[in-house]
Formats: structure tokens, sequence, C-alpha cells
């Protein structure tokens, strides 16, 4: 589904990812564990397409396709969802306002039925029940004042929404008490299937015990040095990531 | 140039001559002794200038106005009406009160009345310097000064018709007075100084609208004057509409008294016009008074929007708040000179003031002129002014969930306005705008 190769990419001037190859197989999911500034949320969002955001080399595609050719609403609509590390504030747009425009913008694109607000509040209430939001939060602005554990799992709903065949989640779990983790997991688990697949973002392997991974990937110094299966998470989190530096073969 | 300048004026003088000085037998003395100090002292301001180290004009060059060479100076009363023009706003059903007027002559022809208690008086200011001549002589042109400001003297000079509103002690209108100022744009270019007196007796309440427009090409000059005495208790909400078209020049100035306990309401709206200049003053005369002041101007091309809004605290305990919001696309100039004077006597006095612009392009410019004067010593006063681009990173956020760029900035900058037009509690009003909005946002995004 989804192939980086070699990819390298820089933000403010900095060189930040060095080389990434990584291959997502549908029905996936995809672990990424990496030290505070190691690459992770610079590759979430160039494969978002974040303007800021400059692709120096390499390439990704996405089914096939280019993906780095296409703008971020072109990305959305093939079918890729970012989960914010920190969801945006958005004064004076209300949440379900501008969740109906995203699900209706996506639905147009492929000829399918756009909702009116009523359809659509049908819908995202019982979507909402999943990840017990309170329907009141939707009428807010987007993410204003949200509480850090209501931000990501304002982000999960709309993940459930969109229903994307990518996921990209960066740390969905940092900051949510133990509940609100079991939430989190349950909403990334409900989307789990055969034809799409997942990135999971995170520093702990609590998650991963929700979210149980096919592989995880160690990103260091922006490149993946080693990549291993579910076991490798408990390994990092017992011995840090001292020895998983770049002497190790990078996987390919 | 000083020659030139002479005969700028001139134009005015000889016209103000031949139509005005000698115009019908109904007019009372003191009208015409009004017009003739006001034409004499026009010849002495003349037209403001940058050059004379006149700060309140600085970033307002208003020159183009005075070399403009428009056909009719003194428009004669017509019936001619665009429909179209008219239709662009009308609000409020058949419930609202509406006064329309064209080149500042009332139609009575398009006006209506049909929700007004018997006790008020809504008429046209030529009908009522003969039929009331009390309500007329008390207020009119008492409170609007034509000693400093040329554009003031020129309307007080042409005055010959424009609204009245008056409402006695302890009565509240339910539904808003509209008052619709038309341009015909006639004669190559009319100029017309629309002019409105409202005032509110004790405990009386009353909203009142002024929209400005005429077509959509062609030039033409309004210049307004508006005084507004608000009586002690009474509460007065205004709203002000500039939809001007492309080629119109807009000067008006509006000057509000406030007696004790009183509070009065501002929503300013400039959308339309070449460039457009409003003078808004606040006297906070009376203990306890207040007043809020809002504005949403959106600007594109080469359009120029220019808000003085000039708050007065004279008295103790009195509050005013000021918020405005420029959204300035092209190569446009939005410009906003807000001040406050806290007398010595206005104790307790508390004081907000901000400006906020959105530039959508490289080549608009927001100019922010706050200035404070306190003379008191316990005081709440606070000022600040933003200007900044679109957020990049809500725009990343928007678009990362299927938004276009287009929708997405639409989005953003409507959620900026809304800050300003979720003031607008009238839902015709609020639906009006919204609509206007949205529709300068279209048409933005087609350039
Ligand atoms: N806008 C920016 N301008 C300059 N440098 C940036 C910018 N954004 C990120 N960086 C730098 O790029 C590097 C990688 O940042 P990135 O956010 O990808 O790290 P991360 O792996 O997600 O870290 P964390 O675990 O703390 O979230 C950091 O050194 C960071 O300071
Ligand atoms: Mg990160």
């Amino acid at each position: 589904m989804l192939e980086i190769r070699n990819l390298t990419a820089s933000v403010g001037g900095n060189q930040v990812l060095n080389g990434i190859n990584l291959s997502i197989q549908a029905g996936t999911v995809h672990a990424i564990m990496g030290p505070n500034g190691s690459g992770k949320s610079t590759l979430s969002n160039v494969l978002a397409g974040h303007p800021q955001y400059i692709v120096d080399g390499g390439e990704v595609l996405f089914d096939g396709v280019d993906l780095l050719a296409m703008p971020p609403e072109e990305r959305a609509r093939a079918g890729i969802f970012l989960c914010f590390q920190h969801p945006v504030e958005v004064p004076g747009v209300r949440m379900d306002h501008f969740m109906r425009a995203g699900y209706n913008a996506i639905h147009k694109s492929h000829d399918e039925e756009e909702l009116d607000p009523i359809q659509f509040d049908r819908i995202l209430k019982d979507k909402a029940k999943i990840v017990e939001i309170d329907p009141l939060l939707l009428k807010r602005n987007v993410n204003e004042g949200f509480s850090g554990g209501e931000k990501k799992r304002n982000e999960i709903l709309q993940m459930a929404m969109l229903e994307p065949k990518l996921s990209i989640l960066d740390e969905p779990d940092s900051g949510l008490d133990v509940d609100s983790l079991r939430i989190v997991a349950e909403g990334i688990n409900q989307l789990r299937s055969p034809d799409k697949a997942v990135l999971l973002i995170t520093h702990y392997q609590r998650i991963l015990n929700y979210v149980v991974p096919d592989v995880v990937n160690v990103l260091i110094n922006g490149r993946i040095v080693r990549s291993g299966g579910k076991e490798l998470a408990a390994e990092i989190e017992a011995n840090g990531y001292e020895g998983q530096g770049e002497a190790l073969q990078p996987s390919a | 140039m000083a020659q030139q300048t002479a005969t700028q004026e001139q134009k005015y003088v000889e016209a103000w001559k031949t139509s005005i000085a000698g115009d019908s037998p109904n007019v009372p003395d003191s009208i015409r002794t009004l017009r003739e100090s006001a034409i004499a002292r026009f010849s002495e301001l003349g037209f403001p200038t940058t050059r004379r180290g006149n700060e309140e004009w600085k970033y307002t060059d208003v020159r183009g106005i005075a070399s403009a060479e428009y056909g009719s100076l003194v428009p004669s009363p017509t019936n001619r009406v665009v429909t179209k023009t008219l239709d662009q706003h009308i609000m409020g059903g058949s419930v609202w009160n509406r006064l329309v007027f064209v080149d500042g002559h009332w139609l009575p022809e398009l006006s209506w009345l049909p929700s007004l208690p018997a006790e008020v008086t809504v008429i046209s200011l030529a009908k009522a310097m003969s039929t009331e001549p009390g309500l007329v002589a008390n207020d009119l042109a008492q409170h609007a000064s034509y000693q400093e400001s040329g554009f003031t003297a020129l309307n007080t000079a042409f005055l010959q018709d424009g609204a009245l509103i008056a409402v006695p002690d302890n009565v509240e209108i339910e539904e808003p007075i509209h008052l619709i100022f038309l341009s015909s744009g006639n004669g190559d270019g009319s100029v017309s100084h629309p002019r409105t007196l409202v005032t509110l007796g004790a405990h009386a309440k009353a909203t009142v609208i002024e929209s400005y427009g005429g077509p959509v090409d062609g030039p033409y000059l309004t210049n307004a004057v508006s005084e507004f005495v608000v009586g002690p208790g009474a509460h007065l909400e205004t709203f002000h509409l500039q939809q001007h078209g492309k080629q119109a020049n807009h000067i008006g100035s509006k000057q509000v008294k406030l007696a004790n306990d009183s509070s009065f309401v501002a929503g300013a709206f400039d959308f339309g016009g070449t460039l457009s200049r409003n003078t808004l003053s606040v006297a906070l005369e009376g203990a306890g008074s207040s007043c809020n002041l809002y504005g949403l101007y959106m600007t594109n091309d080469s359009q120029h929007v220019d808000n003085q809004v000039l708050v007065d605290h004279a008295a103790p305990h009195t509050t005013s708040r000021q918020l405005y919001k420029g959204v300035l696309n092209g190569h446009s100039r939005g410009v906003f000179h807000g001040s406050i004077t806290v007398r010595q006597v206005a104790q307790k006095t508390d004081a907000l003031q901000m400006d906020k612009n959105l530039l959508l392009s490289d080549d608009a410019e927001a100019d922010t002129k706050p200035a404070l004067w306190i003379y008191a010593d316990d005081v709440k006063c606070g000022h600040g002014a933003t200007c900044g681009k679109l957020d990049e990173t809500a725009m990343f956020y928007l678009r990362s969930r299927g938004l276009d760029e287009a929708s997405a900035r639409r989005m953003l900058i409507h959620a900026f306005a809304n800050e300003i037009l979720d003031n607008v509690g009238l839902t015709p009003l609020r639906v009006h705008l919204e609509q206007f909005v949205t529709s300068s946002l279209r048409f933005e995004e087609q350039q």
C-alpha cells in the first residue's frame, strides 16, 4: 500500500529525514518508536503533505501513485489520514461544521453522496459514542479549549468518520489516562481491516498491548535503524534506545 | 497648486449659489442661515489635505475626491431608482420600517412604516423643516460641528433633505428603522449629502440601520452626516452598511451624544467603494453611559477604507468597547485610528480598543494608529492591534481532512469575520451580512 524509498526531508532549514525506507502492506499495523527529535512527526507531516516540510529526495508511492506530487487534500481524498500529535485549534470554526465539510469533500471526490447536517449529525453522534465524546463538544470551535485527552479522542473520532485506508497516528496515546487510552486503542482496532493499514507512532509499549503491531520500526536520527516484531517494543521499553544506534543494520 | 485647490472648492461654492441659496421658499430662515455659514466655512476649510501636517488625514488622501469631475453636484429629486440596486439593500421583509433616499432626497413611494408606535416621529427632514420646526431647531447640526471638518461643512451647506427620527420618553420601538441612501450616479456622477438625525428621549429604545449604495459601475460621491442623541437610560443600536459600487467614494461622519446611563451600539460594515472614510465620534457625557462599537471591513483591489473611531469619556463610570476587524486583499489598504480620551472627571472609566487585520495578499496594507489621552487616575484602559496572514498550520489541518485550499481559506476568513458578525442579533441583517461575506470571498477566489 505504501512504499517509502530513500526519503530525505528538511524543515526550517534542518535536514531531519536522512533516507527513510519503509514498506507497509494492506492489513498491517506498523509501529514507529524513536527518541524525541528523531523525525517521527516530520515523517508523518511529509506523508500528509504539510507545506513547511520540504522533501529533498526519494519517493513515496501510495497504491502505486506518486504521493508527494499531491496537495494535502488529494492525499486525504486518496485515503490518508493524519492524527496530529498536536491537534490545531481553529477559533471561529465549529467542530461539527468542519468535520462535515471534510467528510463531504472526500465523498464528493469519489462521486459519493454528500450528507446534509441532519444526516451527518446522526452518524457523528453514533461514532462519538464509541470514543465517548460528548456531542456538545462538537458544537464548540475546533479543538478550542479541549483537554489534551479530548483532543486525541476527537482525532480518533475524525478518523472513524473518514474511514481512511492509511491512518498515520502521531502519538495518539500521549497524555491519556487509562480509560482514554483504552478508548483510543479500541477506536484504532475498529478500523483494522484487510484493506487498511495503520502507521502508529508511539513512545510506549502500553498502547501496543491493545493495538498489536505486525512490525515495530525504530527511527533514530532520521533513519529507520531496525525493524522487528512486537517484542522489539518491549526490548526498547526495557533498555531504551542505547545500542539501537546507527551501527545496527538498517532494515530495507 | 493653491490656485488649483481654490478652483476645486469653487465648483461646489458656485453650484451652491445657483441651486441651494435660492431654493424652495418652505425652507425656514434658521436653515438658510445655517447653510450660509456652512458654505462660508467650507470655503475657508476646503478639502482636507495630507500636506497641511494634518495627522487626522495622514493615511487617507482625498485629492482624488477634490479633483473629481462629478457632473451633478446638486442632483434634483429623481424617481428613477434601479430596482436591482435597491433590492440589494432590502431586509426584514414587510415588518421593518423603511425610508428610501435617492441622492439624499426622500422617495415616499418606496418608503414604508408598518410598525411604529404612534408617538414616534419618522419623517423626511425636508418635511420636518416645515412641520416639526422645534425638533429640527433643537438638534439638527447642533452635534455634528461643521467648524472643524470641510466635509461636514459641505454636507451642512447642501442640506435639503434626510431622515429625522424622534422617539419620545419611555417609548420602545420593536422593529428596526432602515434608512437606505442610494446614489443615482446620474449626470456623469452624482454628489449627495445624506443626513440623519436620531433623538431618543429618556428610557426610549430603537434600532436604526443606515445602508449606503449605488450603481455598480460609474463614479459618485456620498458625503453623509449623522447625529445620534441618546437620552437618559435610553438604548440605541445602529448599523452602518456600506455596499457602494466599485467607483464610489464615501465620506461619513457620525456624532453621538450619550446621556446618563444610556447605551449605544454601532456595527459598521464596509464592503464597497474605492475610498471610504468613516468618522464615528462618541461623547459619553452622562455618568454610567456605555458604548459598544464594532466593525468589519473587507477590501480588495485598490480599495481604501479608513475608520476613525473617537471615544470621549467625559463622565464617571462610563464604559467603551471598540473592536474592528479588517480582511484585506489585493493591494487594498485598511486604516484604523481609534482614540480614547478619558477626562479628569471620568473616574472609573473602563475602555477597551482592539483592531485586528487579516492580510490575504503581500500587497495589502493595514495601518493602525491608537491614541490614548488619559487625564483621570482611576481607570481601566486597554488597547491592542494585530496584523497577520492566514495561519498556515490551521490551513494544513483543514486541508488534511479533505478541504481544498480555497474552501479552507474561506472557512478561516469566515471564522475571522464571525467574531464581528456574532454581535449582530437581528436575524435578517445577520443573514444579509453572511451572504455578503460569502459572496465577496467567492469573488476574491475568482481573481
Ligand atoms: N518548524 C521547524 N523548524 C525548525 N526545526 C524543526 C521544525 N519542526 C521540527 N524541527 C526539528 O526537527 C527535528 C525533528 O522533529 P520531529 O518533530 O520530527 O521529532 P519527533 O521525532 O516527532 O519528536 P517527539 O518525539 O518529541 O515528538 C527536531 O530537531 C525539531 O526541532
Ligand atoms: Mg513528534
